[in-house]
């Protein structure tokens, strides 16, 4: 069934995902080659942060110095000027690895001179009973950061304009179709993938990069099958004061039956929140009275209403028993700070839904970030999993281009697809198997990850391997 | 074949060096399955001239894996035929020039282990290359050097060596073949200036080329030369002082002879009883033995291995199936002891037994 699906290679896709307003908004970096013959070594589409990222990573590549690159964005040239007082309410949480990514291309150096917060420790609870994992740092390194979503599109973007004699831009562009080259190819037709823009413009490329979100045009032009399901969960996001200034260091999560509650450092005063919970529920948290939301996120914290004494005692023998085993082991657990006000107009929901696409490559296409896979917030790793998709991608092109390879070759593309999905679906697996166990307050599943939990806190090598893992 | 004439080298990347492999994700036409692949071996062995009509047949021999389709096979004589007569080209064999076109450049059809061959000769070529200059660029480390691909086939090595940077001169005695190759890299705006194709054989452009090239690259290609001794003396006219010679070829052993003659000719009867001479295999001490006294010094002679199952190479320390090996042209001018009048190229019954 496969193999029938992947002879079926000449497709169009109607651009409407790559939507955008039909303008010539055409930003030309380098116009040595005019429309209808350009054949670019690799063409990025979508611009978002995974996207731009790949294309900065490219352009700053000593392999890629004589390549021709392109990337697409739908939407216009964001400029930020300068920083916005207030904090924006869409952040992400970076990992050491994601933050070698950046730097290896100089974003990361802007990021730190614009805003981040670094945190140190991460403790995560359970609502339905005392059981908690604390995972920190002995050595003062950083867990991670949490950057705004901003901050991180803003170095990027100086980045990229840092090699705009290498790397061509097209904001507001609107993909009509890409097409590949059919399964017998003969001598006369183009080798490389047809992608025609709305303004009529055509260009070739010998690898497309599909950095378009989880509605990928590329990903569905291409044939690639998507296994994916919406959660019963949206989350909440939100930017909070705290009622008094801290360290503010640690990142706080905590499993309520209805979905996990996020708080994260932003600064000393300011937390960014996000609650998963059903969609009825994030829709009367985001349209009630401030006070009440406020009230909503303290006792979703504090509240101890979902315990029960059975597995309150099952949970503390266990504990104790931990305790005698190594008196000097456990982390004390702290308690997370109350918060005191909402920033105005920072409350939103979005849906959330999981996703992986079965396939990464095909030959001369590869998805990365999003348009690969969608995870849920529970394990901040959704951009991190993208950053990782470009280090190996980039890793494995610059290799192929070292080697005069032709770089839409599926040798090297399956590489890169073995390598990250290695990776991708244990963590996308992982994450899944953690919101659907803490989905439930049966008692038998309850005493499972309480017990569960206590033991992977108490069991110092299981604890790293996970940081270990998860901060890549 | 006509003629006979000169110094003709049919690149085996050309002919019979081919390989299967699962289908993949490549995009590639229908195969025939491995159950009809030996069903139709054995009307193959009474009457080798007749093919099935079911395409592809999978043929096995000395670590590499040979296979064609009953279209290319037919085409072989009229290919033989072309490169020293015909220059206009009629329909029908336009259509073959077609399949034979998509075979060359199917990363995991017929050509696939010449194709992942790359992976260990474009660096083994590069790195050699190197040596010999102080300072390079990373985007385009072989910029500026002139190489010459002797028997390119479709051009299969000289554009990994063209991405480069490299000058690169493919030629191949088939014109087909240089057809193919002609029309790959013209999709490529900055391979079709680094690239340019020829259809002839080496000694042809002996004359015009002296002392012209960094390095030439006899890749899979030695061991359908007739006159070795002469082939490598032109390799050494076209080189500059100090120029690198490049070879990979198939050991001459009795694990070669087991597997390539013994086992695929006769056990197995997938290939035609006298596809392969295996007297025209070359040792790497034999080769060793004609380049030395012709101006070469030899640099490096290194196994290869080919797992058919994974469809990759490797470097291995064993030379007794294939090798490359890397020989630098010395810059003091040799006294050739004799001269040969024996005009050497591919032998001709081989050629038509193929």
């Amino acid at each position: 069934m496969a193999a029938c699906a992947r002879l079926t290679r000449a497709l169009l896709v109607p651009g409407a995902t790559l939507g955008g307003p039909r303008l010539p908004g055409l930003r030309w970096l380098s116009g040595s080659v005019g429309p209808g013959q350009a054949v670019y070594d690799v063409v990025v589409a979508g611009g978002g942060m995974v996207g731009t990222a790949m294309a900065c990573a490219l352009g700053h590549n000593v392999h890629f110095r004589d390549k021709k690159i392109l990337l697409l964005e739908a939407g216009p040239n964001k400029v930020l000027g300068k920083l916005p007082a207030t904090y924006s309410n869409r952040v992400s949480s970076i990992t050491p690895g994601s933050a070698t990514l950046l730097s290896s291309f100089g974003a990361w150096d802007h990021i730190c001179n614009m805003r981040y917060k670094p945190f140190r420790r991460m403790q995560v609870w359970d609502a339905c009973s005392e059981a908690l994992i604390i995972f920190d740092k002995d050595d003062l390194d950083d867990m991670g950061y949490i950057v705004e979503n901003d901050v991180i599109m803003s170095a990027l973007a100086k980045q990229l304009d840092a090699v705009r004699d290498q790397v061509e831009v097209v904001y507001k562009s609107k993909v009509i179709s890409y097409t590949w080259p059919g399964p017998f190819l003969d001598a006369e037709t183009s080798p490389w993938v047809q992608i025609t823009l709305a303004n009529g413009r055509q260009l070739q490329t010998k690898l497309l990069i599909g950095a378009d979100g989880h509605n990928s045009g590329v990903r569905r032009a291409s044939g690639i099958q998507n296994v994916c399901w919406p959660y019963d969960q949206s989350a909440v996001v939100a930017t909070l004061h705290l009622s008094e200034p801290t360290d503010n260091n640690v990142a706080w999560q905590r499993f309520l039956p209805s979905g996990p509650i996020a708080l994260l450092p932003l600064s000393d005063t300011l937390s960014s929140l996000v609650w998963s919970t059903s969609h009825e529920h994030a829709a009367e948290l985001v349209s009630m009275e401030e006070e009440n939301f406020l009230d909503a996120i303290n006792s979703a914290f504090w509240s101890d209403a979902s315990h029960t004494d059975f597995i309150d005692s099952a949970g503390s023998v266990l504990q104790y028993a931990f305790t005698l085993l190594q008196p000097t082991n456990s982390s004390a657990r702290q308690l997370p700070p109350s918060v005191a006000k909402v920033d105005p107009k920072s409350r939103t929901l979005f849906p959330l839904g999981m996703g992986h696409a079965v396939e990464y490559v095909r030959p001369r296409v590869a998805l990365i970030g999003d348009a690969a896979h969608r995870v849920h917030p529970l394990a901040g790793q959704g951009v991190n999993m993208g950053f990782g998709d470009i280090s190996s991608l980039v890793r494995h092109l610059s290799r192929a281009a070292f080697n005069g390879k032709d770089l839409g070759s599926l040798s090297h593309l399956t590489e890169y697809e073995t390598e990250r999905q290695r990776h991708n679906v244990s963590l996308i697996a992982a994450t899944d198997l953690l919101k659907r166990l803490y989905s439930t307050t049966l008692s038998p599943l309850v005493l499972l990850r309480t017990w569960g939990l206590q033991t992977t806190n108490a069991v110092s090598p299981l604890k790293e391997q996970i940081m270990a893992f998860a901060s890549k | 074949m006509q003629g006979g004439c000169g110094l003709r080298v049919v690149g085996t990347r050309g002919w019979g060096l081919a390989g299967v492999r699962s289908a993949g994700r490549g995009v590639g036409p229908p195969r025939a399955t491995a159950a009809e692949g030996k069903q139709t071996n054995r009307t193959q062995q009474m009457t080798p001239w007749l093919f099935s009509d079911k395409g592809i047949m999978c043929l096995k021999s000395n670590n590499i894996i040979f296979a064609y389709s009953d279209k290319m096979k037919s085409y072989r004589y009229v290919g033989m035929r072309l490169y020293s007569t015909s220059k206009t080209v009629d329909p029908k064999e336009m259509k073959t020039f077609k399949a034979l076109a998509y075979k060359w450049w199917d990363e995991q059809g017929a050509y696939a282990p010449l194709h992942s061959m790359n992976d260990l000769r474009v660096p083994f070529i590069r790195d050699n290359l190197l040596k010999t200059v102080t300072n390079h660029q990373l985007e385009s480390p072989l910029s500026g050097m002139k190489i010459l691909d002797v028997g390119c086939g479709g051009g299969l090595l000289c554009e990994p060596l063209g991405r480069l940077g490299a000058l690169v001169t493919g030629i191949d005695p088939l014109n087909e073949n240089i057809k193919t190759a002609q029309q790959h890299k013209s999709f490529d705006p900055v391979l079709d200036k680094r690239i340019q194709y020829n259809a002839c054989s080496l000694e042809d452009i002996v004359e015009e080329t002296v002392e012209t090239f960094d390095a030439v690259v006899a890749s899979e290609v030695v061991e359908h030369v007739n006159d070795l001794e002469t082939f490598i003396q032109c390799c050494c006219q076209v080189l500059k002082p100090g120029g690198s010679l490049f070879i990979t070829t198939i050991n001459k052993t009795q694990l070669s002879y087991a597997l390539g003659i013994i086992f695929a000719e006769q056990i197995a009867g997938i290939v035609p009883k006298g596809t392969h001479t295996w007297e025209k295999f070359v040792s790497p001490e034999e080769l060793e033995s004609l380049l030395e006294p012709n101006g070469f010094l030899v640099q490096t002679i290194t196994g290869m291995l080919y797992n058919p199952f994974s469809g990759y190479w490797r470097w291995t320390e064993n030379t007794s199936l294939n090798y490359a090996a890397h020989a630098i042209k010395s810059s003091a001018p040799v006294e050739t002891e004799e001269h040969h009048t024996k005009t050497p190229g591919i032998d001709g019954q081989e050629a038509s037994q193929k």
